[in-house]
């Protein structure tokens, strides 16, 4: 049975993540680990992220971990979720600091003079809760997920790749922004499948067995 | 579009969701687990537990409470009641819960906000806001379910808790809660506008048209009940369908 290696860089608890991957697939050796030789070991790599994307960078490098993520984006199936996707690319525009460069592109924060419903009122950030993901390409990640199926995101910053053929999905929030970019063995998204209900867990078993 | 959010709130006494009847007496309604199931079943945005364990001695129940729960449910889980310490929201993160929330805690002492959002982010610091309506278009922020007075204006306050770094607030109005008389749209209305960040109304509800007026008139971004859906009056799905008929976005 597979084995999926969780990066754990001390941001943020990663139990819902393993849990839930535990739950679609039965049977799979899930580890949470801080040891770059276990990333390297394992044959799926989930990379996930929590706060603030500066303490994420830096506590990634303290841990020395870069890297293995490095090496692991580069040859596995990789699944990066939240901070875990924006850290890919190259810059973010909070704390103003460099990311992974995995991809060409900025992550950025939703623009306070957008912030406005089709209503005329208010949209608040961060952007809190279930929105509908619109797919942008056919992916083996999206079986069984309809189009438009609602995912739950919790984010002030989005990615904005600089090749728009990596955009897998993108989701309306006063702007349309990317919501999961797709290259190679790699996914990543900015919802979090883990607090997802079904559409959540139909794309973590979709992970678990796809074969890039 | 993002749609508005149903959060079913369970009280937790001793690891047992209870429900208080009459204000005093309080009844056990299971396991809460099994009842954090059912609402996920029935579409529930997420759930909120609030920890009302009387004995200290019995903090600890609560995280092997959210350690099942998050084992099991995987939608969002928010839980709050006696959370002091920046330490006390770590220990509950760290057992599953995605989001704490903070309330006489953060009255007593604001930089709790500042410290707990610096070292988790924003996103998972929710401040409770208790408040009761002392003059027309001025309401108070209050502490210990409605007996004490703060002196603090609740719109200012809530700007203040935005300010330190908390990423949304649990509006409660003391005046309704219990009251099945609906939402004070008032005072939703005014905080909701005056802050950036989303805001959860609570306290009143007695059918499902409150829950909708809370997001058309008090243009809340989420509505939280407890009684309704406790006593098998109502489904969280039956809440939703209403709300769609109202032109509200819902997930369904």
């Amino acid at each position: 049975m597979s084995r999926v290696a969780i990066i754990d860089y001390g941001m943020g608890n990663l139990r819902s993540v393993a849990k839930a991957i535990e739950h679609v697939a039965q049977g799979a050796s899930v580890v949470v680990t801080a040891d770059p030789a276990e990333v390297l070991a394992a044959e799926r790599v989930v990379f996930p992220g929590q706060g603030a994307m500066p303490d994420c960078m830096r506590e990634l490098d303290a841990r020395g971990l870069r890297p293995a993520v490095l090496e692991a984006a580069g040859s596995k199936p990789f699944l990066g979720i939240c901070i875990g996707q924006q850290m890919l690319f190259e810059h973010s525009e909070e704390g103003n600091v460099p990311g992974l460069g995995i991809f060409k592109g900025e992550v950025r924060r939703f623009p306070a003079d957008k912030m406005v419903a089709a209503d005329g009122s208010r949209l608040k950030v961060p952007h809190m809760g279930w929105n509908e993901v619109w797919q942008k390409q056919a992916h083996p990640l999206w079986a069984g997920i309809e189009d438009g199926a609602r995912f739950y995101y919790v984010h002030s910053y989005y990615v904005d790749p600089a090749d728009p053929a990596l955009v897998a999905a993108t989701t309306d929030y006063g702007i349309p922004f990317t919501g999961a970019v797709a290259q190679a063995n790699i996914f990543a998204i900015q919802f979090h499948p883990e607090k997802s209900a079904q559409a959540g867990l139909q794309l973590l078993s979709n992970f678990m067995s796809w074969k890039p | 579009m993002l749609a508005k959010r149903i959060i079913p709130c369970l009280d937790v006494s001793a690891g047992r969701v209870v429900k208080g009847v009459n204000f005093v007496e309080l009844r056990d309604a299971g396991d809460p687990v099994e009842v954090a199931r059912r609402y996920d079943e029935q579409g529930a945005d997420e759930i909120t537990f609030l920890d009302i364990t009387a004995s200290s001695d019995d903090r600890n129940i609560i995280l092997h409470v959210v350690e099942q729960v998050a084992e099991q449910v995987f939608i969002p889980l928010t839980v709050g009641g006696g959370v002091r310490t920046v330490d006390d929201v770590r220990r509950l993160l760290n057992a599953g819960a995605d989001k704490v929330s903070i309330n006489t805690a953060a009255v007593n002492n604001p930089q709790v906000v500042a410290d707990a959002s610096g070292k988790v982010g924003s996103q998972c610091i929710v401040v409770a806001i208790d408040a009761k309506q002392v003059a027309p278009g001025k309401w108070e922020v209050f502490t210990h379910g409605g007996r004490n007075r703060t002196g603090l204006d609740a719109i200012e306050w809530a700007c203040k808790v935005a300010s330190l770094g908390a990423g949304e607030i649990l509006l409660t109005s003391m005046d309704r809660d219990g009251t099945k008389n609906g939402f004070d749209l008032g005072l939703t209305r005014a905080v909701s506008d005056a802050v950036a960040i989303p805001v959860i109304a609570s306290g009143g509800v007695g059918n499902l048209d409150h829950l909708a007026d809370g997001v058309t008139e008090g243009r809340a971004d989420a509505v939280l009940a407890a009684s309704i859906f406790h006593f098998g009056e109502h489904t969280v799905r039956e809440a939703k369908e209403l709300m769609r008929a109202r032109g509200i976005e819902v997930r369904l």
